[in-house]
Parts: C-alpha cells; structure tokens; sequence
C-alpha cells in the first residue's frame, strides 16, 4: 500500500508538471487574447514529433533544444499572421481559427507520420532506473522529466516576476492599452508571448514523446484535460494553473490505480437481488471511472465556482 | 508642437468630434475643458489612436493619425487616460519603472525624485498598487507617463472624483510637471485648477471646439461660462 502510495505520488506529481508545462502558456495566452487556445496540444503534439525526427537526425539532446525552438516560432507566425488579423472580427473567429488549426495539425502530422506510434525511445544515457522503493526501480527518465518540468517553473517565476519584459508581460495581461500608452509594443509581447507557450508545450512533447506515446492522436487525447486544468484553476492565473495541474495529475494517478469499489468497500450485494444496474454500479472500480474524474471536476467547478480556483473572473 | 485639425471619431454610428480644431506650443500649458459627454476625452483618446481617428494629427510635424499607440508614445506624446489604469498587481515602484521607454536612455524624471516628492507613494513603494487610494492612483500614473520624458503630456481628468486637499496637490503636481518645460493639455472639468494655471484654454461642445481664449478672456467671457461650462 505504501509502495503505491508513493509510486503514484511520484507519477502523479510529475504527470502534474507536464500539464503545467502546456497549461501555464495556455492560459497566459488565454489572458492576453481573451480565447482559448484549442490548438495547443496541437503544439505540444508537434513538439513530440519534431523531437522524435530530431533525435533520429542529430541526436535527443540537440533535439531537446531546437524542436521547441521550431514550434515556438511557428507559434509566432501563427499569432503574427493568424490570430492578430482575426481579432478585428471578435473571439468567435479566432476560437475558430484554432480549432482549425487543431485539426489542420493533426492531419499534417498523419500526413508526414501516419497514424501508427513512432518508435521514440528513451535516450540511453537515461535509460536506467534511478532508484528502487521496495520492489519497483523508478526509471531515470521519468526525475529527468521531473527535473525539466520544475527547472521550467521556477525559470518561467524568474522571467514573470523579476525581468522587465516579464513586468510588462503581466502589466499587459489586465491592461494592454495602457502597456501601450506607455511606449511599449505590445503586439510584439504578445507574439513574444504565445512563441514562449508555445515552446513550452513543445518541451512537455519532447520530454513526454519517450515516456507516453507519440502518435498523431496525442493532442486530441491530451487537449480536453488542459481546458479542464485551465478551468479549474482559474481562466488566466498561473498558480491557479499550478495547483490544478498538480491536483488532476495526482488524482488522475490515483485513481487509475486504485480496484476500490462500493463492493469491496461495503462488501457484495445479495446475491438473491440478482443482476441489474445496481449491481453494475457497485461493482464498478476507480480505476475505471478515472477517466471521467477530471470532467466531473470541472462541472462541479463550473457549478460551485466558475471563476476556477484562483481565477479572479468569471468563465 | 501638436495640431489637430479637422478631427472626427465616432462610437460606432454615433458622430463624437465633429471636426476638432486644436494646436499646443512646446512648453504651453493648455486646459480642455466642457461638460460631461462633450467629445473631451474622445478628442484625447483619437490623438492616442486608441479610438480610430478621422483628420490630420501632427506631433512635432509628424502626422500621427492612426499610428499604434505606442509609436505615438515613442515619439515623446504622454497620455493619462481618466481612469487611472495603474497596474494593480504590481508594486508601486514596478509601476513607475514600466513607464520608462528605453532603459538606456534615462528621462528628465528619475524614480527616486518622484518617490521624493510624494512621501505616500515612497511610503508604498513595494506594496501593490491596487490597494492606494484615489489620489495616490493619479499621482501614480501621472508620475508614471513622466517617466517616460514626455515632451507634451495629455493629462484626463485628473481631479475627478478626489477631495479638495487630493485636488490642490494634482494642482501642484501639474505646476511642476509645466515649470519642467513640458507642454500639457490638460482635460477638466473644474475650472478653478484649470484657470490657475493654464496659458490657454479651449472649450468643447457638441464635438467640437466653441471657444478658445486665454484664462482671462474666459473670466470676462460670462455667455461663454453659461453657455458651454455651468450646469
């Protein structure tokens, strides 16, 4: 029992910082546009691939760096050329605008790809395990992945708190007007802005690539747990987007991990009532309802509290 | 130093300016005044380029009709919008830094003079700026703007809404900010500060100019107080 408890734990944490790495950019990007991104699994999806190619051609470590690089300024050019010629038209469009690309990347990525998963392999100087509790060896790469996620986190505090672009990052998301009024080109933060979310959704693809699976449906399957994230946690807050990460990271390990169900927790139902739904539901797992956990969450957040935890707006 | 002729704008089908007629000199002191929903702050705002102007706007011969805000800003036009967008999340000494430009040319106005002259806003330097009151939020934005080296700076309704005291010290402010040699076009709706201390003023109805003259010629002028001016 302990042994799960700290295996999941360990999972769930760092499942937790892989969801931050895509939602902090998401809803700072969601702050500064006013839309939703549904294109930004999309990004860390590329981010995946481009590292996969990258590691085949010169190798991961190389790859870590320019696959992000590469997707970031593909952001750029998708803020400069796409979305900052729909605003004019209202957040309608451009929530369009991403969905279409959403699907635009998806198909070009089968295109090149195919639809089947790609042989991404754990580079071999990480490839062994780090340590063992009780019987189970946690491999290295998963505390590489770990170290990435927090190093990116405390880097991006860094940047937001302390740097004067940083400032003016922050001084935008609620004013962008006066940001301007001021002297400052905030087209240009903002294009700044969703290359480095962006990136950042690239990293998470290219550390996860090895670990999950890197396969032309990864976006779509990651996508709707970072609304729920960024929804839970608040629409534009990035601690809120911290916690959330970490809260969903961690329930959804655990869930999955968990056989626990009304049978086994009060015991089986008289056999003489025979089968019907009731049966069905007392016989149903964690592990199975875990995929609908993080859903349910985000209707009852919607219901309890729409400005998320620590959103300061309603959705 | 800026010319402003001919300028229309509009909210969406609503005609605001009608054709507004302006100039400032360098180093003049210029005073806007008129009553609520004249065209005043809509005058100000299509010179910033924040509502989509019609007419010819120059800045130092420049035309600057229509140019994004913060190349207008660049070119040395500062703008105190009415209501006082300080950001609140950030300190208050986060705040003044981000009014300065470029960081490798330093202003006429250094942070530690402004924290100098208002001992409430040196007091909170390092407390989020949300949380000042009314009269420290317009000391703030204004102290802001300056910080970036204005060579005019359009200053809106600066006293709205503030006690008698906060009032006199805005007025002392903006003596400072002229002695500075910085030209000021200043929106207002109280006649007392904008008298005291303007070279000239002009006033505003039905989106566009009706009167201009010196503070004296307004005194003296009573069918012009009574027509555009009291309630």
């Amino acid at each position: 029992m302990l042994e799960l408890i700290v295996i999941s734990t360990l999972n769930g944490v760092l499942f937790g910082m892989l969801l931050f790495l895509l939602s902090s950019g998401l809803t700072i990007i969601f702050s500064m546009l006013g839309v939703l991104n549904f294109a930004h699994a999309s990004f860390y999806m590329l981010g995946a691939f481009f590292g996969f190619q990258l590691t085949r051609w010169i190798g991961f470590w190389p790859a870590l760096i320019i696959a992000p690089l590469l997707v970031g300024a593909i952001g750029m050019a998708v803020e400069r050329y796409g979305l900052r010629n729909t605003h004019k038209h209202g957040h309608v469009a451009e929530l369009l605008l991403t969905f279409g690309l959403a699907y635009i990347i998806e198909e070009i990525v089968q295109l090149i790809w195919g639809k089947g998963p790609m042989d991404y392999r754990v580079p071999a100087i990480l490839d062994f395990p780090a340590f063992t509790i009780f019987s189970t060896n946690y491999p290295a790469y998963k505390m590489f992945m770990l170290l990435i996620s927090v190093a990116i986190f405390i880097g991006l505090l860094v940047v937001l708190k302390r740097t004067r672009v940083g400032l003016i990052v922050q001084a935008a998301l609620t004013h962008p007007h006066m940001v301007g009024h001021l002297g400052h080109n905030v087209g240009q933060v903002f294009m700044l802005v969703f290359g480095v979310g962006t990136a950042l959704a690239a990293i998470a693809g290219v550390i996860a690539g090895p670990a999950l699976v890197t396969q032309s449906d990864m976006a779509m399957l990651l996508g709707p747990i970072l609304f729920v994230v960024v929804v839970v946690g608040g629409l534009g807050s990035l601690s809120g987007a911290f916690i959330a990460s970490l809260l969903i990271g961690l329930v959804q390990t655990f869930a999955v991990s968990m056989n626990g169900s009304l049978a086994s927790l009060f015991g089986p139902l008289d056999p003489s009532i025979g089968p019907s739904l009731l049966t069905d539901v007392w016989n149903v797992t964690i592990a199975q309802i875990a995929p609908i956990i993080p859903y349910l969450l985000l209707v009852l957040i919607l219901i309890v509290r729409p400005m998320g935890l620590m959103g300061t707006r309603e959705t | 130093m800026l010319e402003v002729e001919d300028l229309h704008a509009y909210y969406g089908k609503s005609h605001i300016l009608q054709g507004v007629n302006m100039h400032i000199d360098a180093g003049e002191v210029v005073s806007l005044l008129g009553r609520n929903g004249v065209g005043r702050s809509t005058t100000v705002k299509a010179i910033m380029g924040e509502v989509a102007p019609h007419g010819v706007i120059r800045f130092k011969g420049q035309d600057i009709a229509g140019l994004p805000s913060y190349r207008i800003a660049r070119l040395g036009l500062g703008y105190v919008p009415e209501n006082r967008d300080i950001f609140p999340g950030l300190t208050v000494r986060q705040n003044l830094l981000l009014g300065i430009k470029d960081v490798r040319k330093p202003g006429r106005w250094k942070l530690d003079d402004m924290l100098e002259m208002f001992p409430n806003l040196k007091a909170r330097a390092d407390t989020a700026a949300g949380v000042l009151s009314g009269g420290e939020k317009q000391m703030l934005t204004t102290c802001r703007t300056l910080m970036g080296d204005p060579e005019l700076i359009m200053i809106d309704e600066p006293t709205e809404g503030l006690a008698p005291l906060i009032v006199q010290q805005v007025g002392e402010l903006i003596s400072r900010i002229a002695a500075a040699g910085v030209a000021i076009l200043l929106v207002e709706q109280k006649l007392s500060i904008a008298l005291k201390i303007s070279h000239r003023v002009y006033i505003m109805g039905h989106g566009r100019i009706v009167f201009e003259g010196t503070p004296a010629e307004l005194k003296a002028n009573e069918a012009v107080r009574k027509e555009w001016l009291e309630v």
